[in-house]
């Protein structure tokens, strides 16, 4: 866009005399919105913190003290529902995107809302794995390996929690003011965040759950 | 009885009188010193009616200039405070030999060095470097602001909120004894039971916040809001620098934060990441927190090495020699400063392949860093070379820092690490580099670019005086400690038996006192400078002869930065307007769109100082509420839609036609 427009401004002017135009004098360029970028490499900062969860978990992840191993403690049926709710979620989040598009608020809410009661169901059954877990025994302060698997999990829960206030948050704010285009940007902006969010959990059901349950 | 000390105890957590150090004659002193200023300074401002000016004008400001300059205030400030640290460690150690304990018990002793190293790397050195870059990179680059301009706003008063933290603990409670990385075990609940790392821990945390955000906001703003024609590689090289040290940061403070929730986590809930027990590993920590730690030099100095480009091209009259390989050498050195980060820690014992990795690493980072010194060396030779004082600086660090190299190329071979391991060599080595390197980078900065930001130069006499004395008292004060890190004197000692040693530390001692010299002649530079403010004004906005877009515009530059937005056809962008006749326009003003200023950064601030204050007290209610409170202060704030204004064309005129009439005054 903005090359475009200094490509047109250059090249005329160039030609007509020695002198070139060194000043936007018509006010043509306009700075693009660095919002989508900004918020993207939030998201990479973000994995990296993830990345560090992770790798932690890498480390410690057979630290078990001992005391239980994944095998004596993930129940993979509950995990497999789990994460479907935040697959569905995600899709469902999709439809309300492609709402949006269609500048269809109604839409547009009702599928933030369904996607909002899938991410409210994933973290209640997190919430009642680890209650599960913490009753018989199996504490963060257990063993290393529970510290990460705890951290790991719940950093990634306490992050679909702060995306359903932020969800909440912006289904007030699209009642309040439509769907203009700051309110677009911002719902693009959640979309990020929540498939981000998404991809994470791959990683950890694959990584934590399912080789957990191989060892 | 025991009622009412549970109940104080819900109250204040496990805050109580004593935890106040009254008995401490030193801070006693530090504390009415602080509190006499403080009073002062809230005098003066009262006094002058600057109340109300500071608050519009300053605090709730999100313009990037403005920014820039309490970020450079606010590493001054703590420049002092580390500085302090500094001289109480030099002459605890020239005294303290045989039966002469000195004047500092270990456990204060303990404390101030860990202070002194968290103050000035993140709250001297961070500021400093984030608030050149703030101040200058829009400018460079024709923009308005940065992309985001509340953002830069917070993220500012996060790093203050850090500092105030880690200032309070001055004066209640106790800092950590840990040493500036906190290593656990030492570092750890069992270790280090008090408050000390606590503060260490909340300081940092939301330091690092605000930084990761205007890291964020400037790689946004160098990407998006260049003015129309500056392709990549016509991006000025401080820009250049700028963008890769914000991309380090992007890249290396989450995990700073992660490392730092992991040790709060163990000191808070009582899990196993960092302890000896129960599966957890140490030596996790010394990864991890290296794996930010590295790059965090970096971030450091490759804005300095932007300064020293700039300053060099601009004081030679010439093109900066070899653009294109200094981009080259600041893009390779940014990724290899992420294979280096073992060699902190080459006595772990990783075994005899993984250390040569990272010793080779280490060594192949000094081709780019020496590459770019050659690129200055060259832009000096046959240049019509000006020495004013930031000059001085740039040539002065061209010696330092190549000293400082070659001890780092030393160290970095590990056999001869392990012999100087934890050594004052060591010490006297990263000294070598982030004075001799990012320090004389930021003075040359503030030297070079303080005329854009106030409309005139710093006192040249004054400036000179600090410049000797910083130069000669950073050789007294450091290369005794390379002599007595050879010798094998340790790190971090409060008391030494040998005295054959002490001349050494005396020495030492002496070139503490030259800096403080050095530090007194700057202040006195800036008091001078603002004294003699009309004889040392310039009203061309373009007192070095620049070269790049900052100097296209009135120092200080207008809220709107440029009038209109510049058209880069070359590098040395305002050079090439300069060479081929550019007129200056005088009408056809268009209304400028600006962003609004907003309270809530400073809210945002006040309040995460209280709920670090009650974290680190466990005072839950007060750290629940703050929380709660910091939320709902950030959504109340995303309901705001109303965020920006137009300068109206009339007022873009008037000030403009100021402008006009100044510059024709001056013929």
């Amino acid at each position: 866009m903005a090359t475009h427009a200094t490509h047109t401004l250059v090249g005329d002017r160039m030609s007509a005399t020695d002198v070139p135009e060194f000043l936007d004098l018509k006010g043509e360029h306009h700075p693009e919105g660095g919002t989508m970028l900004g918020f993207w490499i939030y998201l990479m900062s973000d994995c990296l913190i993830f990345a560090v969860l992770f790798a932690t978990y890498a480390v410690l992840g057979r630290s078990y003290a001992a005391g239980p191993s994944p095998k004596d403690l993930f129940d993979l049926p509950i995990v497999a529902v789990n994460t479907s709710m935040l697959l569905f979620s995600s899709i469902t989040y999709g439809f309300a995107m492609l709402a949006m598009e269609k500048d269809d608020l109604a839409k547009t809410q009702l599928w933030l809302a369904i996607t909002g009661l899938f991410g409210a169901a994933f973290v209640g059954l997190e919430l009642y794995e680890f209650a599960h877990l913490i009753h018989e025994g199996a504490t963060p302060q257990r063993s290393g390996f529970l510290s990460a698997f705890f951290t790991l999990v719940g950093t990634h829960g306490l992050h679909v929690t702060f995306g359903l206030i932020w969800l909440v948050t912006l289904m007030i704010q699209t009642r309040l003011k439509g769907l203009g285009a700051e309110n677009k940007r911002r719902l693009m902006c959640l979309s990020m965040f929540w498939h981000f969010l998404d991809v994470i959990w791959i990683g950890v059901f694959t990584f934590v759950y399912l080789m957990g349950v191989l060892q | 009885m025991f009622a009412n000390t549970d109940l104080q105890h819900l109250l204040f957590g496990r805050l109580s009188l004593e935890d106040i150090p009254f008995h401490e004659p030193i801070l006693q002193v530090t504390f009415a010193g602080v509190a006499v200023a403080g009073i002062a300074v809230i005098a003066a401002i009262t006094y002058f009616r600057f109340w109300g000016p500071l608050w519009r004008d300053w605090l709730t400001s999100v313009d990037h200039k403005k920014i820039g300059i309490m970020y450079v205030v606010l590493a001054l400030v703590m420049l002092l405070r580390g500085f302090a640290d500094a001289l109480l460690m030099r002459s605890q150690q020239a005294m303290a030999f045989g039966t002469n304990e000195g004047f500092l018990p270990p456990h204060h002793y303990d404390q101030i060095f860990t202070a002194h190293g968290v103050i000035m790397i993140f709250f001297v050195a961070m500021p400093f470097v984030t608030g050149l870059m703030n101040f200058v990179v829009p400018l460079q680059i024709g923009a308005r602001d940065v992309a985001f301009p509340f953002l830069n706003n917070l993220s500012f008063w996060m790093t203050v909120s850090g500092a105030a933290t880690i200032m309070i603990s001055l004066f209640v409670g106790e800092f950590a004894r840990t040493g500036w990385l906190a290593y656990p075990p030492l570092s750890g609940a069992d270790m280090s039971p008090g408050v000390g790392v606590d503060y260490y821990i909340w300081g940092l945390q939301i330091a690092g916040i605000g930084t990761t955000l205007s890291g964020i906001n400037l790689v946004a703003t160098i990407v998006k809001m260049r003015a129309p024609g500056m392709s990549m590689m016509k991006l000025p090289i401080f820009t250049w620098t700028s963008l890769c040290t914000n991309v380090l940061i992007v890249a290396a403070f989450p995990i700073l934060a992660a490392v730092l929730a992991l040790l709060s986590l163990d000191r808070y809930v009582g899990t196993h990441f960092f302890t000896n027990d129960l599966g957890g590993n140490p030596m996790m920590y010394f990864n991890l927190i290296w794996i930010w730690g590295h790059p965090e030099v970096y971030i450091l100095i490759l804005p300095a090495f932007g300064v020293f480009s700039e300053v060099t091209s601009a004081f030679s009259g010439k093109r900066l020699f070899g653009y294109t390989s200094m981009v080259y050498a600041t893009v390779v050195i940014t990724i290899l400063s992420y294979l280096v980060w073992l060699h902190h820690f080459f006595t772990m014992g990783s075994g005899a392949s993984v250390n040569s990795f990272f010793g080779l690493t280490t060594m192949i980072i000094s081709i780019p860093t020496g590459a770019k010194i050659f690129n200055w060396l060259f832009t000096m030779y046959r240049g019509r070379i000006r020495f004013d004082v930031p000059m001085l600086w740039t040539v002065s660090f061209m010696v330092t820092f190549t000293i400082g190299g070659m001890t780092g190329v030393l160290l970095a071979v590990p056999p001869a690490d392990f012999v100087l391991h934890n050594s004052l060599f060591l010490i006297a080595h990263f000294h070598n580099v982030i004075i001799g390197g990012v320090l004389f980078g930021m003075f040359a900065g503030v030297n070079y670019w303080f005329p854009k930001a106030f409309g005139f130069k710093l006192d040249e006499f004054w400036g000179k005086v600090s410049f000797w004395f910083w130069t000669i008292g950073f050789y007294v004060a450091f290369m005794p400690l390379y002599v007595l890190g050879l010798m094998g004197v340790t790190r971090r000692a409060q008391h030494f038996d040998d005295p054959s040693l002490q001349i050494w530390f005396v020495i030492a001692a002496i070139g503490a006192g030259l800096i403080a010299l050095g530090i007194g002649a700057m202040i006195v530079q800036f008091a001078v400078s603002i004294k003699n403010r009309e004889a040392l004004r310039d009203v061309t906005g373009d007192p070095w002869e620049g070269r790049t877009l900052e100097w296209a515009t009135s120092s200080p530059p207008p809220d709107y930065n440029f009038a209109f937005t510049p058209v880069v056809h070359s590098l040395d962008a305002w050079w090439d307007m300069k060479a081929r006749g550019f007129q200056r326009p005088l009408s056809g003003y268009k209304p400028i769109h600006m962003p609004k200023n907003t309270a809530t950064g400073v809210i945002l601030g006040v309040v995460s100082i209280v709920f670090s204050f009650a974290m680190i007290w466990y005072i839950w209610w007060l750290a629940a509420l703050t929380f709660v409170a910091m939320l709902a202060i950030t959504i109340g704030h995303t309901f705001n839609y109303n965020r920006d204004f137009y300068i109206p064309a009339e007022t873009v005129s008037r000030t403009e036609k100021r402008r006009t009439e100044a510059l024709a005054a001056r013929v």
